[in-house]
């Protein structure tokens, strides 16, 4: 169960590379071969079943953001009426300014983005630590604490859903209330077993010699935590760090129960809100404009979206 | 790591300086060696692990355990009730509605989400040209906040005939269909939708295994006759069979826990037809505020996940060895 030190091969090519058909043969062969797809009958069935998948993936991928931008530019009356006409009868740009404005989505989009920051400050800083206490301090009771940190791993969240809840609203020991505060939401999100997990694997594949050799040149625990090892695993951090965002980018039943104040809710919990108030076309200029930074976003950072999700093997949490 | 074999012991218990004992001599050099050997940077670099996960998993774990034994009035002090929690849970009237839906769920999504994904990512491993497109429309949804998905499906799913669901059926001369607002065809449309926002990453997965799969095999089976789907059958599937079972365990534990899609759908309505465990925890806890019979059911719960979470834990061990 050790990790490579290089970031784990994950040939996810989501990129076009050129001329891949001529030269890629030999090396990535599947399970068609390059003898069968010289066949004409196979030819025609790949390209028949391509053209199907394709058609498909357009209609159940993208065509459902294309309808929603569709009907955020619609009047109600469109929407309502003739949800597949394929140009709506006036173009109403005003919706999307409307929701912005009365809709407050700016504003919760700053909220998501704050929520979203600091989980992942938070998480980063404390997986990190611990991983580096576990992987390279290695005190005599390090055993002790990545069996505590493990054990958390095999119990699912819902038991503590409740008792967590209670103890953001009263904090044993030190007193006082995280309630309506973005610390409810960020310190919870740093227990994440899962990542401590998988960065403590990442350093303890880096080679020993390096750290015996700062250690030797004088620096100390943390100049070698800063100097060699971070720069070292930019790689898992940046896969730690792109699901943690998404995670807490989603998360909608923990900030729904401790960010109660409006002011304070992410646009996930608020959305909810508007689209039991305003008219249907401003509704889905809300979702659209919820929609859009995620989107652009992935689409901008596709390679990285597809490969980390590739690795984490699903892990959900 | 070399740097800390050397390190003296350090001492498991209390604060360095309340090491004075008997024989304070020794203790002061294991000390001293301890200090040293980076002990206290050791311990510093602990205390955010440690603190956070005192105070926002382990404490509430232990608390969970306590408070499904205990009375739950928020004016009185709790007091020990031992199984009471438990047998009120287990006899509510609407338990077995809300267990029966959870697996009706995790089934649904099992026939809906299991087997399109699969086929989608043995396909896309053949595409020698514009695999990207075909990747990125697949995980498209995925990037979709759940809520803004489940709020759009809602407008889909628009019971009157100009619905668009209704809409595209009435064309084939099928419906109008209530879709959410019946009972029997609630937890479907639910299903479906969660299935849709949830099918890309599935498909990554099973892409970045297939990857895996060594090209010898296929050549073994071509050359000993094996046709094109021959070799998908004897060939890839079987290859791929650990990753498709801790795809299904995984499923089934995401599945188990659901609530955002029936809490904002249908609220578990109608008539409790989409009523889940979660959806149940959520009312004892947060409509009735009664926080034992939402931490025993919650209890409950987690033994039925932990069951399958140390599955997954030794399935993944066994699939992949080299990691």
């Amino acid at each position: 169960m050790s990790v490579q030190p290089a970031p784990p091969p994950l040939p996810v090519p989501t990129l076009p590379r050129g001329r891949r058909r001529r030269t890629a043969e030999p090396v990535e062969r599947s399970v068609i071969s390059a003898a069968d797809r010289r066949r004409p009958s196979v030819r025609v069935v790949l390209v028949g079943v391509q053209a199907l998948i394709l058609v498909g993936l357009l209609v159940a991928g993208l065509g459902p953001l294309l309808w929603l931008f569709k009907a955020s530019i619609s009047t109600s009356q469109d929407i309502l009426r003739h949800p597949f006409a394929f140009w709506p009868s006036g173009v109403q740009w005003g919706n999307l300014a409307t929701a912005w404005e009365r809709g407050r989505i700016g504003f919760y989009l700053r909220n998501t983005a704050v929520v979203a920051l600091g989980s992942w400050v938070a998480n980063l800083f404390v997986s990190v630590t611990a991983a580096y206490v576990l992987s390279v301090l290695r005190p005599k009771w390090g055993p002790l604490l990545s069996g505590a940190i493990l054990v958390t791993l095999f119990i699912p969240s819902v038991v503590s859903l409740v008792p967590l809840y209670l103890t953001v609203l009263d904090l044993p020991l030190v007193g006082g209330s995280l309630l309506n505060t973005y610390w409810a939401v960020w310190l919870p999100a740093a227990a994440n077993a899962f990542n401590v997990l998988v960065i403590k694997r990442f350093f303890d594949a880096l080679p020993a010699e390096l750290f015996e050799a700062a250690r030797i040149d004088g620096a100390g625990p943390v100049r070698i935590l800063v100097s060699i090892v971070l720069p070292l695993s930019r790689p898992i951090l940046a896969v730690v760090s792109l699901l943690t965002v998404i995670a807490s980018w989603k998360d909608f039943l923990w900030p729904l129960l401790v960010l109660q104040r409006p002011d304070l809710q992410p646009l996930s919990v608020a959305l909810p809100q508007l689209t039991r108030t305003a008219e249907l076309n401003v509704q889905m200029a809300g979702l659209f404009l919820a929609l859009l930074v995620p989107v652009l976003l992935f689409l901008l950072f596709q390679r990285q979206f597809l490969s980390g999700v590739g690795m984490s093997g699903g892990v959900k949490g | 790591m070399a740097i800390e074999v050397r390190a003296a012991p350090p001492p498991l218990t209390g604060p360095p300086r309340a090491a004075a004992g008997p024989a304070p001599r020794r203790r002061r050099r294991g000390f001293t060696r301890w200090w040293h050997g980076g002990g206290p940077a050791a311990v510093l670099f602990a205390v955010p692990v440690v603190l956070v996960f005192a105070y926002f998993s382990w404490g509430p774990i232990v608390r969970g355990l306590v408070m499904s034994v205990q009375s739950s009035g928020t004016a009185a002090p709790a007091e020990f009730v031992g199984v009471e929690n438990f047998s009120y849970v287990l006899t509510d009237p609407l338990l077995p509605t809300a267990v029966g839906n959870t697996f009706y769920f995790a089934l649904l999504a099992l026939l809906f989400g299991f087997p399109v994904p699969l086929f989608l990512a043995v396909f896309f491993a053949e595409l020698r040209r514009r695999r990207w497109l075909f990747t990125v429309l697949a995980y498209l949804p995925v990037v979709v906040p759940p809520v803004v998905a489940i709020l759009l499906w809602k407008v889909f799913y628009t019971p009157s005939a100009d619905g668009l669901f209704n809409a595209a059926l009435g064309v084939v001369g099928l419906g109008p269909y209530p879709w959410l607002n019946s009972p029997t065809m609630a937890m479907p449309a639910i299903v479906l939708a969660a299935t849709w926002a949830s099918a890309g990453s599935a498909v990554i997965i099973y892409l970045a295994a297939l990857s895996g799969v060594r090209a010898e095999l296929y050549e073994a089976a071509e050359l000993d006759g094996a046709g094109i789907w021959q070799r998908v059958r004897h060939v890839t599937i079987p290859q791929l069979r650990g990753v498709i079972l801790v795809m299904l365990l995984l499923q089934l534990i995401g599945t188990m826990q659901v609530f955002t899609e029936p809490f904002l759908f249908t609220g578990g309505g109608p008539q409790h037809a989409t009523l889940t465990i979660l959806l149940m925890i959520y009312n004892y806890a947060f409509v009735d505020g009664d926080y034992g019979a939402a931490t025993a059911l919650s209890l409950l719960l987690s033994v039925v996940l932990a069951v399958l979470s140390a599955t997954y834990q030794l399935a993944t061990r066994r699939w992949s060895p080299e990691r």
